[in-house]
């Protein structure tokens, strides 16, 4: 069992959440001209990295907020959680 | 090579079976090669094996950087099916099955092939229309598929829970021709007979990283020294990001683990593979007597091969409401592999942007079912340096035109949030 530390309701169980993948993607900018290939990227393409993973989190049986987590893919230990305003 | 028969065992019998051929060598790394296959799981055991058989090239070595069939050849739940509703599915798994249903008298290995039929219950109205399209897709494919009834099933399946009003049995889809098969068997029986027309099995032999000029392939740095060669195909489920991130490649895969469990063995009452319609559960009984179980992904990116408990009880928990009477087994073992997640649940087997680098991976959580096929359409892809008719929808650029393979709508994430 997960013990994630939500930023806002502290240390809760993993069944309280669900996983919303690698935090690093940015969706392309609205304004601009979007190439194919940078469309590409943020819908199909992860680093999917073994070791430090910076991730999201969705707090949905609860407070229902989405936050960052910095865990390990190796070991699955949580080293960092913060709000999603806030840097990992 | 020994041929493995009724008189080759009696034969051994009368020396305490100590005089048997080693069944595969154990040689070390030669300069150069005409192909090498990284990951000697299944599938990479498979390719090597029918490019030697089919296309008759034998200069090849497996990389192995642990040992062979220790990855997820060995952590399955062994299940072979082709009820796919989607040509390219269909045809290509249905191929696989056709090489199943010879497989242990061509390798001279029993891989225990056991069509005892995979049941794909319907839990309403709809899903058993939803059912009823697929066998039809799957019939004109020329695949079996037989739709069946409440009375069947209660002869067929007597134990699951004919009278939940949560989750009512509406009826079924079977493929008569699914089943099982011993996974082990299977990597060991492709390995020795891969050994036997000289390809080299090296295992305990990690690639740390690849040599390309001018966009093409030139050999392998590895832990036991440098190996030259033209053709390279990749088929390490599990770890194909982090060998394609050594090529400055980004895939559009996530690895995720997936657990399985056996109970404690029982004496016979389940005679088919069963599927949960309402979740994600599926189960059989060994040999053994064991059930073997599975379902859910942990549902979190992960390389650590063991799972939690939380999705273990959900997984049991359907289980539990298909077949009531699973609640008083014990549970003997849980395990868990490292999956590529793909994005539209389909795997690849295609060339890649460098020549003579041949890309296997994301197969999802099926990859087991494929190993005769996905091994016999990647040799033809090395040898002829193009994919097969049946292999050419799997590629890798689909992501890029939007021709996905998205058969059931699910990718990375196969539950709802």
């Amino acid at each position: 069992m997960l013990e994630i530390k939500c930023p806002y309701c502290g240390k809760r169980s993993q069944n309280e959440f669900s996983y919303g993948g690698d935090a690093t993607v940015k969706r392309p900018d609205l304004e601009k001209e979007v190439s194919d290939k940078e469309w590409d990227d943020f819908l199909y393409y992860r680093k999917n990295p073994r070791g430090e993973h910076s991730e999201l989190w969705h707090h949905v049986a609860g407070c229902r907020q989405w936050f960052k987590v910095l865990r390990s893919t190796i070991t699955h230990e949580i080293f960092k959680t913060v709000k999603m305003n806030e840097e990992l | 090579m020994q041929k493995y028969s009724i008189f080759s065992l009696i034969k051994n019998a009368f020396s305490n079976h100590q005089n048997w051929d080693v069944v595969w060598r154990d040689p070390a790394p030669k300069k150069e090669y005409d192909a090498i296959i990284i990951g000697a799981g299944g599938h990479g055991l498979a390719t090597a094996y029918y490019l030697a058989k089919e296309h008759k090239i034998t200069n090849i070595a497996i990389l192995e950087k642990g040992w062979i069939g220790g990855g997820n050849v060995a952590r399955n739940t062994t299940i072979l099916r082709s009820n796919y509703m989607w040509d390219a599915n269909g045809l290509f798994y249905e191929h696989g099955m056709k090489l199943w249903e010879n497989l242990s008298q061509e390798l001279n290995y029993n891989v225990m092939y056991s069509p005892r039929g995979i049941i794909n219950l319907a839990h309403s109205d709809a899903q058993l229309n939803t059912y009823s399209r697929r066998g039809n897709s799957m019939r004109l494919n020329g695949i079996d598929a037989v739709m069946l009834g409440r009375k069947e099933l209660k002869k067929m399946i007597p134990f699951a829970d004919f009278s939940s009003a949560r989750f009512p049995i509406f009826g079924a889809l079977m493929q008569p021709r699914g089943g099982t098969a011993r996974h082990d068997a299977v990597a060991w029986g492709y390995a020795r007979q891969a050994d036997s027309m000289g390809v080299d099995i090296i295992q305990h032999c990690e690639v740390q990283g690849f040599e390309v000029q001018d966009g093409k392939i030139k050999g392998v740095q590895t832990s036991r020294g440098n190996i030259k060669t033209k053709k390279i195909g990749l088929c390490v489920a599990g770890s194909t990001s982090l060998l394609a991130e050594k090529l400055n490649m980004k895939l559009p895969i996530e690895a995720h683990v997936l657990q399985a469990c056996v109970s404690e063995p029982v004496k016979p009452f389940l005679d088919h593979v069963v599927t949960f319609g309402a979740g994600h559960f599926y189960c059989s009984q060994s040999d053994k007597g064991e059930m073997v179980m599975g379902g859910d992904l942990d549902g979190y990116n992960s390389y650590a091969q063991r799972g939690n408990l939380p999705t273990l009880q959900h997984v049991l928990s359907e289980g539990v409401a298909m077949f009531p009477n699973l609640s008083r087994l014990k549970m003997l073992r849980t395990w868990g592999g490292i999956m590529d997640m793909s994005m539209d649940g389909s795997p690849v087997i295609d060339k890649s942007h460098i020549e003579g680098l041949y890309l296997n991976f994301g197969w999802c959580y099926g990859g087991f079912k494929a190993t005769p096929v996905s091994g016999w359409t990647f040799a033809h892809t090395i040898a002829q340096d193009r994919p097969h008719e049946l292999n050419k929808k799997f590629t890798l650029n689909r992501f890029n035109t939007g021709d996905l393979l998205d058969e059931k709508g699910v990718g990375t994430k196969t539950w709802i949030g």
